[in-house]
């Protein structure tokens, strides 16, 4: 079986400095991979470079078996790859409903239509009120996302994440700067919304990554050090080292 | 359940009679206004605000639903046009019924915004703004030196009643003329205003906010923008193809930046935040052009005016004050709002007059043939050189300012209240 996504020899340099310093991973189908690490160390760029939001300076990534060398976002999108941002990204100025609308229509098969009237796809209504539903945002529909609080908006980031059907979900640190029943309602929307899928996620809150992950791979100044289940990880003497040691105990 | 989701559906767009009523009260009116206005200026002034709406709606299908903003909106209007008044004089025209005419403009607004979109709509902002104002000044250059086809100054002149009649109609008339143009205004507005509803037109305002997700929901920004951007130039066409009709004559002012940063104004104006937006500004413009203008020469200056104070203190416009009130008007407090609005839009229209009558003196004094110092002014006659009129309208101007300004914090608490469904009470 060939691995949801496949990262080999992958490098990224801004300038003369070197972000990404050769990274080699492997993520099965189905599996919850977090990325951790101190500050700095690249989990965004390696995030950026996988959905083609920087191209990328050697290496290659692929989905699927199929290399994405070369391809733009929305072409990577298409073929199944969605991803979340560290900082909010959704469509301020419009509906609430209408951003897990608008997520949803490639998915459906609308593409570029100008000849299909959207409110008259009783498909579309329904997909976007199930997915708001499922993020707990039907009671804010109407609403312009812009003036949902952040957690709110956090949820409707991760609606129009999954809106597309995507098999391989992408989370750039889905639970910052919540507090802690913010955290609890967004691991427990990740966990349903993200089942029988692939999930990869960064993180940095270590009760939700232990909590959600089957695999962990710890990222440091552009090099996986360390990848495996979180009991070989946490056991790790060089992760220890490194960054586990102190983010352990500051969450303690 | 069931019964409940069928209402959503409906208030979101689909054929219902709620949202079918604006559309069928503007066609009765636009039936009626010859009616109402029988002089032949006033239909002449209300073919050129049909035409002027339709431009504007394809203007705002770039700037208000696609975040484009465009300094070159008429060359694709002029070259519809032009495209239009060179059918009228070649032979064939004689087969061809007058009205399908702007469809031929439209079809090539259409072609020339394929050509320009294709590296146009690469990037919005700023890079989007600058390739359209190179290509308006390029084509608009043109004018003087391709004359074949732009007719070098004196631009190119038809005449529409050659082609065959069309249910016996010549468009002889200014009337006849009146109903083609409200009849194209029509179907244009309603199939911009459909076009708003299709999932291109959706994805062109999720473009509009945030391209870069929009591409991470499988959109390619780009041909979103190029799409919109196409549309817009096969209406900014048909509008050329009416003007055509409606003047006979096509020059290079039609192609001109004049043109394109009037439309600008006229959209803005009207708001660009709501889809009967440009259709408010450009019934105001296009009334202030007319009338404003046969009563001052310097009526530019007070519609400069009135743009600043929009883009300054009402930037959703005109449009955008309107439906502000509907939520006063639903909660039944807007009669909270009528004394406060009097005691202090008064004072300021009071203030306006005064100042404008200062700038009208100060500008018969110093502009007017040597030896006339009569002039006429809000159906008042008087010398400018007596002291009075000055004092009366500087008196107006500050104390319309003073009266404004001290009940203003009233008419701003009046519109908290009535904001809030227990406005009444607190």
């Amino acid at each position: 079986m060939t691995a949801a996504l496949e990262i080999q020899g992958l490098r990224k340099s801004f300038g003369q400095t070197e972000i990404i310093r050769g990274i080699d991973l492997s993520i099965g189908r189905g599996e919850r991979h977090a990325i951790i690490g101190p500050n700095g160390a690249g989990k965004s760029t390696l995030f950026n470079l996988i959905t083609a939001r920087f191209p990328l300076s050697s290496g290659s990534i692929s989905l699927h078996g199929r290399n994405l060398q070369g391809l733009a976002p929305y072409q990577i999108n298409r073929l199944g790859l969605s991803r979340s941002f560290q900082i909010t990204n959704i469509f301020p100025k419009m509906s609430v409903f209408e951003n897990v609308r608008c997520a949803l229509l490639w998915a459906q098969g609308y593409r570029y239509s100008f000849w299909n009237m959207v409110s008259r796809s009783r498909a579309l209504t329904e997909g976007a009120e199930a997915i708001l539903d499922q993020i707990n945002l039907l009671q804010r529909r109407d609403l312009p996302a812009g003036v949902l609080s952040y957690a709110e908006q956090r949820a409707l980031e991760i609606g129009i994440t999954i809106a597309g059907g995507a098999d391989v979900i992408m989370l750039d640190e889905p639970t910052a700067g919540m507090s802690h029943s913010e955290t609890d309602y967004i691991v427990g929307l990740i966990r349903t919304v993200t089942e029988g899928k692939t999930l990869v996620m960064v993180e940095h809150d270590m009760g939700v990554v232990f909590g959600l992950a089957d695999r962990i791979s710890v990222l440091v100044y552009g090099e996986i050090i360390a990848t495996g289940k979180p009991a070989d990880v946490r056991a790790n003497a060089r992760v220890q080292e490194a960054y586990l040691g102190a983010a352990l105990e500051a969450d303690h | 359940m069931q019964s409940l989701e069928k209402t959503q559906t409906r208030s979101d767009g689909g054929v219902s009679m709620k949202s079918a009523m604006p559309w069928i009260f503007s066609a009765v009116m636009l039936v009626l206004m010859p009616f109402i206005f029988q002089s032949n200026s006033a239909i002449t002034i209300m073919n050129q605000m049909a035409i002027t709406i339709v431009f504007a709606l394809s203007y705002n299908m770039l700037l208000g639903q696609g975040g484009m903003l465009s300094f070159g909106h008429a060359v694709y209007m002029g070259v519809g046009g032009f495209v239009c008044v060179h059918v009228m004089n070649w032979e064939i025209f004689g087969s061809i019924p007058l009205p399908l005419l702007p469809l031929l403009g439209g079809v090539f607004g259409m072609i020339l915004a394929s050509m320009v979109g294709y590296f146009s709509t690469r990037k919005a902002g700023t890079v989007f703004a600058m390739i359209s104002l190179g290509v308006g000044e390029l084509i608009a250059a043109c004018s003087v030196i391709i004359v074949v086809f732009f007719g070098g100054e004196e631009g190119v002149s038809g005449d529409r009643t050659y082609g065959i009649p069309f249910f016996g109609v010549e468009f002889l008339s200014q009337i006849e003329v009146y109903y083609l143009t409200a009849g194209w205004l029509l179907i244009s507005a309603l199939l911009m205003y459909l076009f708003s509803r299709t999932p291109i037109g959706r994805m062109a305002n999720a473009v509009r906010d945030n391209p870069e997700r929009a591409e991470f929901l499988g959109y390619s920004s780009r041909w979103v923008r190029y799409n919109s951007f196409v549309a817009a130039g096969f209406f900014a066409g048909i509008a050329g193809g009416l003007f055509a009709i409606n003047y006979e004559i096509l020059t290079e002012e039609n192609l001109n930046l004049t043109t394109s940063g009037s439309i600008l104004l006229v959209t803005f104006l009207g708001g660009v935040g709501v889809f009967f937006g440009p259709v408010v500004g450009a019934i105001v413009f296009t009334l202030l052009q007319t009338v404003l203008s046969l009563e001052t020469e310097i009526w530019s200056l007070y519609v400069g005016a009135l743009f600043v104070a929009t883009v300054m203190f009402f930037p959703s416009g005109l449009a955008g004050v309107m439906q502000l009130h509907i939520a006063p008007i639903k909660l039944g407090t807007w009669r909270l709002l009528v004394m406060p609005y009097i005691i202090t839009l008064v004072p300021a229209i009071i203030c306006i007059l005064g100042l404008s009558g200062l700038i009208e003196v100060l500008f018969h004094a110093r502009h007017a043939a040597i030896g006339e110092t009569e002039m006429t002014l809000f159906w008042v006659t008087f010398q400018h050189t007596e002291i009075l009129p000055w004092v009366v309208f500087a008196v107006m101007a500050v104390v319309g300012f003073w009266l404004a300004r001290k009940n203003a914090p009233q008419m701003m608490d009046a519109w908290h209240r009535a904001n809030k469904p227990d406005g009444a009470d607190t």
